[in-house]
């Protein structure tokens, strides 16, 4: 058994109104980032997990993202494991 | 009627809806949610408030709280489930109402009274409402932007699943009275049996004219009385 840093990002659907991402997309605007076209706001989640592989440590969290982590009905999660260091 | 009003560590308005209950003549019983029987309930209020601290996302830790398998194994039964405010994220988070609650179009926690027009009498809840009726009851809540997709959205509406709509004072249905950003103006729906209902304004805060209205007392009415419907015709089915 090893430890693994999973990293899972929770971002909201494409299609989804982010009212947080215009908020911030308006104050970036606002500062003269006229470059900048669009903001979605998610969130990022940091599991330490013991596993055998990193495989295997991406595999139960992506189970724990769909019963918990993540809403699928708004949300898409992306999960990222990485020996821990 | 027995009616268990769940608990959770943060819920607010279980005091709230306890007294609703005993207001129209049902008899309510709290209970905590690391329970796992309802015992004797013939009803389920999931009340209002912060559970779990509304950490992840509101109603995300919720529902898996040990009481939940046996609410979720009622519903699924037929049993009559309301989730109101917090209770309505609950039962969204638990796949026993579509779509979700997201953050307010106003990103701010919004508390104050709003018009809603009564869309559906055929529900167990709604029954002592007359059809197109305007009640005004507080709301209080931070994500209580209904959100499904498209496909989910045209079934709510073709099924008659809308049970409440956000409105202005005369029923219309203006852009300015929508609070939150809810699609289609929702504020309440059912499940396709009808008897799973969810709705983010409060009801159980507009029962005594104290509180400044009484909008909210024909929705306790209408599920005592709806028990006892059930009830009897069970017992003339038997006879």
């Amino acid at each position: 058994m090893s430890r693994f840093t999973v990293e899972v990002l929770v971002t909201p659907r494409p299609g989804l109104l982010d009212p947080q991402g215009k908020a911030i997309h308006h104050a970036l605007a606002s500062l003269g980032y006229d470059a900048v076209e669009d903001v979605r706001v998610g969130k990022a989640i940091y599991l330490e997990v013991a596993a055998a592989s990193a495989e295997e440590a991406a595999e139960r969290v992506e189970e724990a993202c769909r019963k918990l982590l993540a809403n699928p009905v708004t949300e898409d999660f992306r999960v990222t494991a990485e020996a821990h260091r | 009627m027995n009616v268990a009003v769940v608990t959770f560590p943060g819920s607010n308005c279980d005091q709230d809806c306890h007294r609703s209950v005993e207001l129209v003549g049902g008899t309510p019983r709290h209970l905590w949610h690391r329970e796992r029987s309802l015992g004797d309930a013939e009803a389920v209020i999931v009340p209002g408030g912060f559970a779990h601290g509304d950490y992840l996302r509101p109603g995300a830790i919720a529902r898996f709280s040990p009481i939940m398998d046996a609410v979720v194994g009622f519903a699924r039964e037929g049993g009559l489930v309301v989730g109101i405010c917090n209770g309505f994220q609950v039962l969204c988070e638990a796949g026993l109402l579509p779509g979700a609650l997201l953050r307010n179009r106003s990103l701010r926690f919004q508390s104050h009274d709003c018009w809603q027009r009564v869309e559906r009498t055929d529900t167990p809840y709604t029954g002592e409402y007359r059809e197109g009726q305007i009640i005004r009851m507080p709301l209080s809540h931070a994500d209580g932007n209904y959100y499904a997709d498209a496909d989910t959205l045209a079934e709510l509406e073709a099924e008659e699943r809308v049970v409440f709509r956000y409105c202005d004072a005369q029923g219309n249905l203006t852009p300015e009275s929508n609070p939150n950003g809810s699609l289609n103006h929702i504020a309440g729906i059912v499940n396709r049996r009808r008897n799973v209902l969810g709705m983010m304004p409060h009801p159980d805060r507009a029962i005594e004219a104290v509180l400044g209205s009484v909008d909210g007392l024909p929705f306790f009415e209408s599920l005592v009385r709806t028990e006892a419907t059930a009830t009897a015709t069970a017992r003339s089915e038997v006879a």
